[in-house]
């Protein structure tokens, strides 16, 4: 069982009491739970199983301006102590940052929704085996599938996280995840690919069935691949490369790379920097969300931002340090997004793979060509042609370029978002691309 | 090093009991404990940002029963913990009736020093350095709008406790310096990034204001990327320049080679042993024994002594790099090539410093052959798609070659190509051979780890650049 709150509450306002005593004048501190336990799959056998139990505690003290943190996986008292009193002793000798501080108090949670987030139902290794045999079964029905890799794992964990204003709070939150791995072969190319289902509650995840069978489908898919030449073509990112746009546009938007001059977003706000029709909001309050929370790494309370409102840039990601250095307050967004999303579009999948008579629908890309100092991205990618609606062939080993502030300006998104990740994209095309192949 | 059991309520033989107990009917399997020491120091927008330092203690529990692996790790070092763990291997492998394999190579080489530079450096020594880094570059040139640096250094301490008590340790020391600058020009932003590292203490990376040459690398960098121009789309010749630029051998065909995906029949490269998969004049070697490198080891994840070794060969094929649990399974043996992130990992076949050797051309002699490609300097990250053998990587210092001259510095491109047959496409290899400047870390299943690479320049007939000019 992971570690029940009380338990951890208690560490934290030891840890908390002991830096005052030391000799901080402010301090805060995370500490953490969390049981995880995966069963893995290879060609329909057991292939490993896996239990991992992991307690951390993060400590951060304050002396007035200046700041130092400590972390460690061994919460006995005797060693938090040692820890501490080092945290303190480095504190000391940082220099001053007028901008390091605890949130403003005002800003602080006051309450924590009930989101849903745990479940606590446990699944015995055998009933993970049971649901690895049906999906395992499903992912190698077709004969071409000459290799299946399949996890299931289940995680809970628990936190409190309190700092020396009074603040301590917490909750548990639990994951569970299938993922199937397919390998499909014939006479001209061997092929991966995959499909993975995570959720907070047991009875959402995706039936083994399915699972496996949509894993199958796309790595047979992708067989006998094509190249292309190198051409300036529109191109459909399919949902699961999608949200990576948001992604990126998410680190640029954070108030650490504004603040420090280094994104291609920096003093964008009120700008169009999207194309016309295109919403994006922040929600963190969504029941049973993967990204859901009530506060902040920093204990700040947390409400549904519209990012960007009609091709508008409305808001950046802030955190009380970056915040402080921008004149601005904190929204809640130390550590990232919550559930962040595309509103739909106005057009369905079918018309926007009509919308063109010639498309490059890309399904994977590899690499790190994302650059959010200047917006320049490229990177590898494997994908489909699509003639006239209709995928035609699979093509691979090309490039795919281009520059953000050029890309989110030609954005059009179909109106088909679900919410199957914590970061969430209907179906996008960007016009004018540029393909680097053959 | 590390007492893993005086804090707790359990003896030297109690342990060995457990361990012995639980592994009794396996063929394999270990006690792995680990201590680990960490600090990171940052500089960042004229300020130290942050000072951390982390402790982290705990064990992992491993039991191998023919092709399955049980695994199960905690931080509380006790005996009721232990015999947790023990209890959820034995029902993993329930029906486990294998003979363990007592046999291990024992060797008394040692790649680096026990110390813990941590302790070497004094926090306000390293904080002076910072600070001396950033007036300098700022007073460099009025271009600089953004400057951080970084210090990360550590101490691992593991000991592995197999079936029967028997018992290796090893301390691996490992730092890195790291500085990263932006420039602004008429409006436009550049970076430029560099690094030195390896497993010895930071003065010995930093003597002579070393720290400085780390900065007018940076610098450099950044500056020729203020002038650069779209790179071109398409097929072409590229030249890769010697030492860093070898993470194209890591991606291209290192991972393939890693047993795993090879007795899976995963990798490309699964059924093409003791073919040519290379160039005549193409050798690579994975090699754990270098002196102080960021990818050496003394023993590997497992209690392996690590070794030199040779992957490809004049172009054909020779070893795939192994661990214990794919070794025993490919009817080989372990290359000392087990590792794993930390206690929390299972173990895996991973890299070491992985090398392309020397052959007798010059970089001059590569560049004068080309008509149209690019001189590529120096790259950031890479990846790979096992199964279909594509792998990508991006350059951060790339200029094109227009009839035998290097021509304009180009932008930031993605480079793709097919690992099984990249190699083939290498026309010339150079006799400048350069090992990296130690900065590497290799991402596998979720796991990083230190590696290192090194080549000479070499000349690639056909390679697809990732640019935005058709």
């Amino acid at each position: 069982m992971v570690k029940d709150q009380n338990y951890l509450e208690k560490k934290a306002s030891y840890c908390l009491d002991l830096s005052k005593k030391l000799g901080a004048t402010n301090a805060s501190v995370i500490v953490s739970n969390s049981i995880s336990e995966t069963v893995n799959f290879r060609n329909k056998k057991l292939d490993e199983s896996n239990r991992s139990d992991n307690l951390g505690i993060e400590i951060t003290t304050y002396i007035n301006k200046k700041k130092s943190s400590i972390s460690s996986s061994n919460l006995l008292d005797d060693n938090i102590k040692i820890l501490i009193d080092k945290c303190v002793e480095t504190t000391k000798n940082t220099p001053e940052d007028e901008f390091n501080s605890l949130p403003d108090k005002d800003l602080l949670a006051s309450e924590i929704k009930d989101l849903n987030l745990f479940d606590n139902t446990h699944l015995e290794n055998d009933k993970k085996i049971e649901y690895l045999n049906q999906l395992e079964d499903s992912a190698s029905s077709d004969e071409r599938i000459v290799n299946t890799e399949s996890s299931f794992s289940e995680d809970k964990s628990s936190f409190i996280l309190a700092n020396s204003m009074g603040f301590c709070k917490g909750y548990k939150s639990s994951s569970f995840t299938a993922t199937s791995v397919t390998v499909a072969k014939n006479d001209k190319s061997m092929e991966r690919d995959y499909e993975y289902s995570s959720k907070c509650h047991l009875q959402d995840i995706k039936s083994p069935k399915d699972l496996g069978k949509l894993a199958a489908k796309l790595a047979t898919n992708k067989l006998s691949p094509k190249k292309i030449g190198s051409e300036k073509i529109s191109i459909i990112f399919d949902k699961r490369i999608a949200k990576g746009m948001l992604s990126t546009f998410a680190n640029a938007i954070s108030s650490s790379a504004i603040s420090r001059g280094t994104s291609f977003l920096k003093d964008k706000i009120n700008e169009k920097i999207f194309s016309d029709n295109i919403n994006v909001y922040d929600k963190p309050d969504i029941l049973k969300g993967l990204g859901s929370k009530s506060f902040d790494l920093e204990g700040v309370k947390t409400s549904t931002l519209k990012l960007v409102e009609d091709g508008i840039l409305k808001y950046y990601l802030v955190d009380t340090y970056n915040g402080k250095k921008l004149n601005l307050k904190s929204n809640g967004r130390c550590g990232g997004t919550s559930n962040l999303y595309f509103e739909n579009g106005k057009i369905s999948f079918k018309d926007l793979i009509n919308s063109n008579s010639r498309i490059l629908y890309v399904t994977e890309t590899i690499g790190h060509g994302s650059n959010l100092v200047t917006g320049d991205y490229s990177v590898g990618a494997t994908g489909f042609l699509i003639e006239n609606g209709e995928f035609k062939y699979p093509i691979n080993e090309f490039t795919i370029a281009g520059n953000f502030k050029d890309m989110f300006q030609n954005i059009t998104l179909a109106n088909d978002l679900d919410f199957e990740y914590s970061t969430n994209s209907p179906t996008m095309m960007i016009e004018g691309m540029v393909v680097a192949g053959k | 090093m590390s007492n893993f059991f005086n804090k707790s309520d359990l003896t030297r033989n109690d342990v060995d009991n457990i361990v012995s107990d639980t592994l009794k009917n396996c063929d394999d399997g270990e006690l792995y404990l680990e201590d680990t020491k960490s600090e990171s120091i940052l500089l960042d927008d004229n300020k130290i940002k942050s000072s951390n330092y982390n402790s982290d203690l705990g064990f992992g529990l491993r039991a191998i029963s023919g092709e399955i692996v049980a695994y199960s790790h905690s931080n509380e070092i006790s005996k009721e913990s232990l015999k947790n763990s023990s209890a959820s291997l034995k029902s993993t492998l329930k029906s486990s009736s294998g003979s363990y394999n007592h046999k291990i190579l024992k060797s008394n080489k040692k790649f680096y020093d026990d110390i813990n530079p941590i302790d070497q450096k004094t926090l306000n020594s390293k904080i002076e350095i910072l600070n001396k880094v950033n007036d300098f570059l700022r007073k460099k040139d009025s271009k600089v709008k953004q400057v951080t640096a970084s210090f990360s250094g550590e101490q691992k301490s593991i000991e592995i406790i197999r079936s029967g008590g028997e018992s290796l340790i090893d301390n691996r020391p490992l730092v890195r310096f790291n500085v990263s600058v932006m420039l602004e020009k008429n409006g436009r932003k550049e970076t430029g990034v560099y690094g030195i590292g390896g497993r010895q203490s930071y003065d010995d990376y930093l003597n002579n204001d070393n720290w400085q040459n780390v900065c007018e690398e940076a610098f450099r960098i950044a500056s020729v990327n203020l002038e650069s121009k779209p790179a071109p789309a398409g097929e072409m010749k590229v030249v890769l320049g010697p030492g860093w630029p070898a993470i194209l051998i890591h991606e291209a065909v290192g991972h393939g080679l890693e047993g795993d995906f090879n007795r899976k029949k995963t990798s490309a490269f699964h059924d093409l042993m003791g073919q040519k998969v290379a160039s005549e004049g193409v050798t690579i070697v994975d090699d754990g024994t270098i002196d102080k490198r960021r990818g050496s080891l003394t023993i590997d994840d497992e209690g392996t002594p690590t070794e030199r070794t040779v992957l490809i060969e004049n172009g054909i094929l020779k070893n795939f790099m192994q661990d214990r649990l794919n070794a025993r399974l490919m009817n080989t043996r372990s290359t000392g090539s087990g590792r794993r992130e930390s206690y929390k990992h299972i173990v895996l076949p991973r890299m070491r410093n992985t090398m392309m050797l020397s052959g007798n051309q010059t970089q001059e002699e590569m560049i004068k052959s080309v008509d149209k490609g690019i001189f590529a300097v120096s790259f950031g990250g890479g990846q790979v798609d096992i199964t279909s053998g594509k792998f990508v990587f991006n350059c951060t210092e790339a200029y094109e070659i227009i009839n035998g001259k290097i021509g304009s510095p180009i932008k930031g491109a993605t480079l793709i190509g097919d690992g099984p047959s990249i190699l083939k496409e290498v026309s010339m290899v150079g006799n400048d051979m350069m090992l990296d400047p130690g900065i590497g870390t290799c991402g596998k299943a979720g796991q990083g780890v230190p590696v290192g690479v090194a080549q000479p320049s070499i000349l690639i007939d056909k390679m697809t650049v990732g640019g935005t000019k058709l």
